[in-house]
């Protein structure tokens, strides 16, 4: 009973949040032109650093190319549902209105992360849907069952990642009011997962395995996609999934207890 | 009968209250600016990525000159950043521009000082950030001439007011549409990938630099970049290209500024 009651919610949140945004209807063609500019950008990027190469850091084209495909998909998915809940946050906390949203009959957590459902990331996903098919088709492996669903599942549990970080991020401005932009710091930093992991540094690649897990939302992914991913990686994988979404669970709780309201 | 006081003694007194309280309200909030240092991580992110590709060594690059360009175009874009068409869309949208317009003095100065107090607050974090990189590889920093250090400072403070015309020409349409700030993501297109700031020009196929150089965008990082780090760079023509392209955007603002005013519908006055 009470499951469906926050799932019809959900729905009505972003069926209402659609609605507004679809005043804007320019910005359609402004994503479309965005998303166009700076795939077209990476892919001009990307060859340059293939120029008279064949492989980087041990990854052809065609998979290289898998690899920029999902991060647009995580990109598309960003603008979507992360940038525009999670960056209003400190908004609440700044102008005091987060009090207000804590005495409503839903989970805050729920209300914060899933109140708006912005269209405007669909060019990107569909973009990287699009780059992640045409990289498979081209790259010469043998496209198993297996692998796809393995892919998918790690795609998924990179997301969950990804958002973990997003909202932890965004709840210390509990504690530091105007950090807005430490969640612009990640989207600048995660810009790092355009190229596979193993085409950086040692020093870098460890800075993005553990640090930074940008590895576990491009770069394993697509290996498992390119049937070379192992179980092994696919339950550490999924183990940091849960393991981030449970620790931005318990920090928001934690954050709470220590805030002091802008109004009152 | 008071004596009308000489209107470049004036000019300095708006200055220098422009700047001091513009400089203590980026203090209070200098968490927010440490932040906004880090996230220009950008090319020490792609520094890393070049130095595992050949392509650089190809394209005429030793591995010391690469990994100085790309600190520098760090440095040029730390110190280069713009960000006036989200606050001007804001205060558009809010009204809070009116009484800005009320005051005997031209609004876009008041940003201006902004950036220019950020930059201020700005030089500890980029000190720190460069220190931290030299604890790393201290072969990443290097002492540039004092004449490389002169132009390049020069060159880099003609690169912020080149992005700072080109935003507030984009900031412009915030009198005319809701969303003028969705204009900005356009541009920082063209930005990233033709400044220089993602690769360096030496790399790219030779019409596609043709191309790149006739746009205003390698003069905001590439050529500063240069200079900073020591590489070739062809001085005149650099500041020339800064200069000219100055000079066609400030007449288009001042333009825009003025067509646009009229069309204010001052919210909430």
């Amino acid at each position: 009973m009470r499951r469906s009651r926050t799932l019809a919610t959900v729905l009505q949140f972003w069926r209402s949040s659609l609605e507004a945004e679809s005043e804007y209807q320019l910005n359609l063609l402004l994503e479309c032109l965005a998303v166009a500019g700076n795939l077209g950008g990476s892919v001009f990027v990307l060859a340059l650093l293939f120029s008279g190469q064949s492989t980087l850091g041990g990854w052809r084209w065609d998979e290289a190319l898998i690899v920029l495909g999902l991060y647009t998909l995580l990109d598309g998915f960003t603008s979507c549902l992360l940038q525009p809940n999670l960056s209003k946050i400190v908004n609440h906390v700044q102008q005091g209105t987060l009090d207000f949203i804590l005495l409503k009959p839903v989970d805050t957590q729920l209300w914060l992360s899933l109140r708006c459902l912005s269209p405007w990331g669909c060019p990107a996903l569909v973009a990287g849907c699009v780059l992640v098919v045409l990289g498979l088709q081209r790259s010469a492996t043998v496209i198993q069952a297996e692998s796809i669903v393995l892919g998918a599942a790690l795609l998924l549990s990179g997301a969950a990642i990804l958002y973990s970080l997003w909202f932890s991020l965004a709840a210390l401005s509990i504690w530091f009011v105007k950090v807005w932009n430490a969640t612009e710091v990640l989207r600048y930093t995660l810009v790092a997962g355009r190229y596979p992991v193993s085409a950086y540094p040692p020093a870098l690649r460890l800075v993005f395995v553990f640090v930074l897990p940008v590895a576990f939302m491009t770069t394993v992914p697509s290996q498992a996609l390119l049937g070379q991913g192992t179980w092994q990686w696919a339950i550490g994988s999924v183990l940091m999934a849960a393991g981030s979404l449970l620790a931005s669970r318990w920090f928001w709780r934690f954050a709470l207890r220590h805030y002091t309201s802008a109004s009152s | 009968m008071t004596r009308k006081r000489p209107r470049l003694v004036r000019a300095v007194r708006i200055a220098k209250a422009l700047l001091s309280t513009q400089y203590a309200y980026m203090l209070e909030y200098r968490a927010e600016i440490a932040l906004w240092a880090i996230s220009g991580v950008l090319p020490l992110i792609m520094l890393g990525v070049w130095q595992g590709s050949g392509a650089a060594t190809r394209a005429g690059l030793n591995p010391q000159q690469l990994s100085h360009y790309f600190v520098a175009a760090f440095v040029v874009r730390q110190f280069s950043v713009v960000w006036l068409i989200h606050v001007f869309e804001e205060d558009t949208l809010t009204g809070k521009l009116s009484p800005y317009l009320l005051q005997p003095l031209q609004p876009l100065w008041r940003y201006f000082c902004a950036h220019l107090a950020e930059q201020a607050t700005r030089i500890p974090f980029v000190g720190f950030l460069l220190i931290g990189l030299a604890t790393i590889n201290p072969d990443l920093l290097w002492r540039p001439s004092a004449g490389e250090l002169l132009w390049g400072i020069a060159a880099l403070w003609s690169a912020f007011i080149l992005r700072f015309l080109l935003q507030t020409l984009a900031a412009m349409l915030c009198f005319w549409s809701e969303r003028a700030a969705a204009l900005d993501r356009l541009l920082l297109i063209p930005y990233l990938f033709l400044s220089g700031l993602v690769a360096p020009l030496d790399t790219f196929p030779a019409s596609i630099k043709r191309i790149a150089l006739a746009t205003p965008f390698p003069a905001m990082v590439d050529f500063p970049a240069r200079l900073l780090s020591g590489l070739p760079v062809d001085l005149g023509g650099g500041l020339l290209s800064l200069l000219i392209w100055c000079l066609i955007l400030a007449p288009l603002c001042w333009w825009g500024w003025h067509q646009g005013v009229r069309r204010y519908g001052a919210m909430g006055a």
